[in-house]
């Protein structure tokens, strides 16, 4: 008799562990007929989110098949380690943010769906609206695999007031001349430095690991990482080791903020700085403690260059929910909804890219910098550089650029880059 | 001996209805440890060693069988070798130096002088701080413009950036290290310090042995066991190390400071080789196997009561 209890209470803990297993091997399971959508997202700015939410509201109101549409920060510092960890974890999320650089790489490799025809015809949905340079990077093939929903350009933010202090000229007159060069801006960084102690010019995304993000300062000198196939390393080719002696020097000499790892960069909005390389949304934290400028970047050896940060919106191809998530994303990205997510993401559509829609966007910018930051900079602007290995080959070229940020020989340092980087390019 | 049988007697009728009884009753009792150490442990384990053997890319979705390739590729990969020889001198610098440290500041601690807990506790509040704020702090004390060339330059010291230069980066989160974790192993030192009898001491003493005579004859031999744990523990966390490199380096500057941990985390998360990765993982379980183990096995040469 005294058995009884013991076997009743083996069949409960079995019975429990059976169904914690079964529960934990079936996360958020629906139903037939139920469609929960997710979106994996980098930002975590409640206005962004609460942007989303909105949108997705309305979306939900007038369909019925999805009962919930959910945007997941992934806060890993790496949000593309983030994603496909999550992802090689069996958890795929429905759409994804994707970064320019990545682009290739998830195309070619299947992840993404294609958007096209569903984009084609949604009623009133305008694909022709979409600009060709804006596209041209998510496109295979002539199909469209991601929706390049922020399309915002580099612009050089200058403070005025540390200018006036080190009595240097206005460098807003500067533009549309000659002078208009980044030899002239580091010139006069290096100028203010000397004299107040102020940061000179500061790249605040730029850091060994994020060797890339120098590209809106060596597109002006023709430089790039690797051929427009992405199939060969140029680190060797005279454009980028003349921007890579020129940036070293321009360090050393203090025009440049010193480069390091983990400690953050200087930020221009505490008005200690008096050049800073950025993008539109950086506007956003500047107020009227300090007069600031925002112009277009300067000329470099090869004349002006505009340089374009991209992002995608892509469904991803292994979703439970491919078709309700790319009908979700054709209604988050048509033109009234552009219009709404320009408040913080520069648009993609040749309608919206106008002083009226950025100027909601950018409230402390004025028409005429809209106009020539942005308008008259977007449509020749070049993206970041990226390849079908990015993933693979960055940390190589950010282990082997390394010297150059510490003052070693860039010729050296280059040659070292292209025979790590050349045998994983070539692949 | 007559109390020895009749406990014996005295448990037998308990034994016997445990024997009698249900086992699974004893099962379930120690169920939830076997199924945490085999579902956290040696499950994960052996997916390692087999995704070792596999290629494994998650973005793609492909897990092909490959056999020792991922092994046969890792030692002919330089940056596995330099890797390695980061692991190496980042252990070896840690293990001496903290040990050696801890040491002195035990026996420091073990008198009785005025102040003397202010100074233990100064010594082990690093210990609790977050290693995320102590790398923080120390991130911008070694900055180009931080704290410590600010110091240097008061008297007329140029300094470097100590965490970008290659010459300076790997000693740098080495001392960086030794003094967040110091306070533990002064703690362990301290109490084994405590624990030496006084009387063998006194002994020694009355023998004529001076204080370094007693040190080495004595305290130290009476506190091998303790040397040898921390020996270990500090040798198995010094190759495990990541946070710090992750905050400080992330490898950096050309690979200095990539230690095999973050060799396998860029390998498996940045560059998304998860089979090449799995193998880095199974070589540095090796490593640190082989070496716990040859400091397990030596103890019978340098560890008091061991033999």
């Amino acid at each position: 008799m005294p058995q009884r209890p013991r076997r009743v209470s083996l069949l409960t803990i079995l019975a429990i562990t059976a169904t914690s297993l079964v529960g934990c091997s079936t996360p958020g399971a629906a139903e037939d007929g139920d469609v929960d959508l997710t979106m994996a997202i980098w930002s975590a700015n409640e206005d962004h989110l609460a942007l989303f939410d909105a949108i997705a509201d309305d979306y939900l109101a007038d369909h019925d098949e999805v009962d919930s549409i959910t945007f997941e920060t992934i806060t890993n510092q790496d949000y593309i380690a983030g994603l496909t960890t999550r992802m090689a974890g069996g958890n795929v999320p429905d759409l994804a943010w994707i970064p320019e650089a990545n682009a290739p790489e998830f195309i070619e490799s299947g992840v993404l769906a294609d958007l096209t025809d569903t984009f084609t015809d949604t009623e009133g949905y305008d694909v022709e609206d979409l600009l060709p340079s804006a596209t041209a990077l998510w496109e295979k093939g002539g199909d469209l695999y991601a929706y390049p929903f922020s399309n915002s350009p580099f612009a050089l933010y200058v403070n005025r007031d540390i200018l006036e202090a080190a009595g240097q000229p206005d460098v807003g007159a500067l533009v549309g001349t000659d002078d208009y060069t980044w030899d002239t801006i580091a010139d006069i960084a290096a100028a203010v430095t000397a004299s107040t102690g102020d940061t000179g010019l500061v790249i605040p995304s730029f850091s060994p690991t994020t060797w890339d993000n120098l590209t809106p300062l060596w597109a002006s000198w023709g430089a790039s990482p690797w051929t427009e196939d992405a199939a060969s390393c140029t680190f060797t080719d005279p454009e980028m080791t003349d921007f890579l002696s020129w940036f070293q020097a321009q360090t050393a000499r203090g025009a440049v903020s010193a480069v390091t790892t983990a400690a953050q960069n200087p930020v221009f909005a505490t008005g200690d700085v008096a050049f800073s390389v950025a993008q539109l949304s950086a506007s956003g934290a500047l107020d009227d403690t300090f007069g600031w400028d925002f112009l277009p970047l300067p000329a470099g050896p090869k004349g002006e260059q505009g340089v374009i940060g991209q992002a995608g919106i892509g469904v991803v191809a292994k979703s439970a929910h491919v078709d309700a998530a790319t009908d979700f994303l054709a209604y988050f990205t048509n033109a009234a909804n552009s219009e709404k997510l320009a408040t913080y993401f520069p648009p993609s559509r040749e309608s919206l890219l106008n002083v009226s829609t950025l100027s909601a966007a950018a409230p402390k910018l004025s028409e005429e910098q809209i106009q020539s930051a942005i308008i008259d900079v977007v449509p020749d602007a070049i993206v970041k550089s990226s390849s079908p290995v990015y993933s693979k080959v960055t940390s190589l070229v950010s282990s082997a650029l390394d010297p150059v940020w510490s003052g070693g020989d860039v010729g050296d340092a280059t040659a070292a880059v292209c025979a790590v980087a050349q045998p994983v390019l070539g692949r | 001996m007559s109390s020895a049988v009749r406990t014996r007697a005295a448990t037998r009728p308990i034994r016997r209805h445990l024997d009698r009884g249900d086992r699974w009753i004893r099962l379930a009792f120690v169920a939830p440890q076997v199924i945490g150490v085999l579902a956290l442990g040696v499950v994960p384990f052996v997916a390692v060693i087999w995704y070792s053997l596999n290629e494994w890319t998650p973005l793609t979705g492909s897990f092909d069988f490959v056999g020792i390739d991922n092994y046969t590729r890792l030692f002919g990969d330089q940056r596995f070798f330099n890797s390695l020889r980061s692991s190496f001198l980042f252990g070896v610098g840690i293990v001496v130096l903290n040990l050696v440290l801890a040491l002195c500041l035990a026996l420091l601690l073990n008198n009785r002088l005025r102040g003397i807990s202010t100074f233990r506790a100064f010594f082990f509040s690093p210990v609790v701080v977050s290693i995320i704020a102590w790398s923080i702090v120390w991130n911008f004390l070694l900055a180009p413009e931080g704290g410590v060339n600010g110091t240097l330059a008061m008297f007329g010291i140029d300094g470097t950036g100590w965490l970008t230069d290659p010459a300076t980066a790997l000693g740098s989160v080495v001392v960086i290290q030794v003094f967040k974790g110091v306070g533990m192993n002064m703690v362990l030192f301290l109490a084994a310090l405590q624990g030496v009898p006084g009387e063998i001491k006194e002994a020694a003493r009355l023998d004529g042995a001076g204080p370094v005579r007693l040190f080495f004859a004595v305290t130290l031999p009476m506190i091998s066991p303790t040397v040898l744990l921390a020996g270990i523990l500090t040798t198995i966390g010094s190759l495990e190390v990541f946070a710090p490199i992750q905050l400080l380096t992330k490898g950096g500057p050309a690979d200095t400071t990539l230690v095999l941990p973050y060799f396998l985390y860029q390998t498996a998360f940045q560059q998304q080789e998860f089979g090449y990765a799995s193998a880095i993982g199974v070589v540095l379980f090796i490593i640190i196997l082989g070496l716990t183990m040859a400091q397990w096995m030596s103890r019978k040469k340098w560890v008091n009561d061991e033999n």
